[in-house]
């Protein structure tokens, strides 16, 4: 079963985790954790218990069998799939940011437009939330996460609703916040050329754990081929390559070479 | 001015001034339907007030927390629909409310007044009871305004992020009770969810922020309480339906003006 590859102290472990939802088990003597510093994807089919097994990390839901254990006092920055909001609740992107900062710890205006620049979404930090684009808002989620300085991020489907572009750009950017923050990283997604590439560690379920491992070794799991298929159709090693020459362009800035970074809206 | 109509305007405000705020979390959460079947599971609250001669307000809260906890258990399930639920223990809870109140031999209970309201025929007490459940409700709401916030935009993080989101909740639930116990006398029980919901309806056209549309929905209340009760006493027409019919109207008028404005622009600039 997992082991720490990292070797930092553990911020959440689950052990021998059961959960069924309407009479049907979505996770079976599933057990995760997470180090300090590490970048774990977690990948398997649609409909595996991705989303379930991150809500029983974030305490959100609460398993039927099994423990879970958080770090006391652990920070945690987490990104939805996706933000449902309801459109009579008037609010602006800056106050969305702060909402769970109490008065005097909340942040300024300075940090706010900061952190906005951080996840390259412009000083839109007083427009209506319900008026800026899906893309912006995947951004101002990452904000809100990044804002509390977190220990550990978690990012459900990051890229979803995001075109090529978009998604290159964001992965660039987990990338980024890893180098220059070093929180531990829990990324669902089923992009597996993408997530690969930046991952310590790779959990592949379905609804029970089929394999864990590094990149490279569960890319040549039998069972991971049974999910997936063989990882040079997949296009794993190509990309691999690509991302390294991305890696060269890193720094505090937004990446001038991306046309949709500065902040425009669109309709 | 006769003094049972001060008394009615005065009953009136101090209502419109609490509902406009706690409505706008009913309208934010999508708890329409919610309030609605604690108003009528409030019967029953009176009902069991009665029989064990507590006061109605203890009976109301007592089941409309009793009532949310049901809720809660029977959606563990996940094999029927939440409203399909709240019909259910809204018409549930409303029946036995009849019930109890006709098995009653000893207490003759006007059921008119509770479902209709009767504002004109509120005592001096009653005022006085209504300004100190608004403002204990305003207190409550004033020192858990961050939190609820919060969880009104995304319960998730809210939680994820340190929010009490099962004691916020709770304490939403509770003052909804308690707002529902005192209003019914104004309004009734049949329309009282409707001064919850309307003026914070009407006044999230011109909402900038939450504060300001709290803010808002209490001069809304105010607005269609003066209104309804002036009607009321001009046109001879029953006082708490005459208030949520102004209510109704400043909702259509300030949803429609905007809009017609903006029509009018068009088609001056074509």
């Amino acid at each position: 079963m997992p082991e720490g590859y990292r070797g930092g102290p553990t911020l959440v472990e689950a052990r021998a985790i059961g959960v069924t939802l309407g009479g049907k088990p979505v996770l079976e003597n599933v057990s995760a954790e997470v180090h300090a510093g590490e970048v774990i994807s977690l990948i398997g089919p649609n409909g595996s218990g991705k989303t379930t097994l991150v809500r029983v990390l974030l305490g959100l839901v609460t398993p039927d069998r099994g423990t879970v254990v958080r770090r006391p006092g652990l920070r945690i920055g987490y990104v939805p799939q996706r933000l449902v909001l309801d459109p009579t609740l008037p609010i602006t992107t800056g106050r969305f940011l702060a909402l769970t900062h109490a008065g005097a710890a909340a942040p300024g205006r300075e940090r706010l437009a900061q952190i906005l620049a951080e996840v390259g979404a412009g000083d839109i930090g007083d427009h209506p939330l319900h008026e800026i684009s899906g893309g912006e808002l995947q951004r101002v989620l990452l904000a809100r996460a990044l804002l509390r300085d977190p220990e550990l991020l978690v990012l459900d489907e990051p890229a979803q609703g995001l075109d090529i572009h978009g998604r290159g750009e964001l992965y660039r950017r987990i990338a980024q916040i890893r180098e220059q923050r070093g929180c531990g990283m829990l990324i669902v997604s089923h992009e597996l050329h993408l997530v690969m590439a930046a991952t310590d560690r790779v959990l592949c379920i379905n609804h029970h754990v089929c394999c864990v491992g590094t990149p490279e070794a569960v890319a040549r799991d039998p069972s991971f081929i049974a999910l997936f298929g063989e990882p040079q159709s997949l296009g794993l090693a190509v990309y691999h390559h690509a991302h390294d020459h991305d890696h060269d362009l890193h720094g505090g800035v937004v990446h001038p070479k991306h046309p949709d970074s500065p902040p425009h809206r669109h309709g | 001015m006769d003094d049972f109509l001060i008394r009615a305007v005065a009953g009136g405000i101090g209502m419109a001034l609490i509902t406009g705020p706690l409505g706008c979390f009913v309208v934010w959460r999508r708890m329409a339907y919610f309030g609605e079947t604690i108003s009528h599971a409030a019967l029953l609250g009176i009902a069991l007030g009665l029989v064990l001669n507590v006061s109605p307000i203890a009976g109301v809260v007592a089941v409309s927390v009793a009532v949310a906890l049901l809720l809660a258990l029977l959606q563990r399930g996940k094999t029927y629909a939440s409203d399909t639920l709240l019909g259910i223990l809204a018409h549930g809870t409303l029946a036995v409310g009849l019930v109890v109140i006709a098995m009653m031999e000893t207490v003759r209970v006007d059921l008119l007044a509770f479902l209709f309201g009767d504002i004109l025929a509120i005592s001096a007490g009653d005022v006085l009871w209504i300004y100190a459940a608004a403002l204990a409700v305003a207190g409550v709401l004033v020192f858990l305004w961050r939190p609820l916030v919060a969880i009104s935009v995304h319960e998730d993080l809210a939680f994820v992020e340190g929010v009490p989101v099962a004691a916020a909740k709770l304490a939403l639930m509770i003052l909804l009770a308690m707002v529902v116990a005192v209003a019914m006398k104004v309004v009734g029980i049949l329309l009282v969810i409707s001064l919850l919901i309307i003026p914070a309806a009407t006044a999230r056209t011109f909402a900038e922020t939450p504060e300001h549309m709290a803010v808002l929905a209490a001069v809304a209340g105010v607005i269609a309480v003066c209104g309804g009760l002036w009607g009321s006493l001009a046109l001879d027409t029953p006082a708490g339906p005459s208030i949520v019919v102004a209510s109704f109207a400043l909702f259509l008028a300030c949803f429609a003006l905007p809009r017609a404005k903006r029509f009018l622009q068009r088609a001056g600039a074509a």
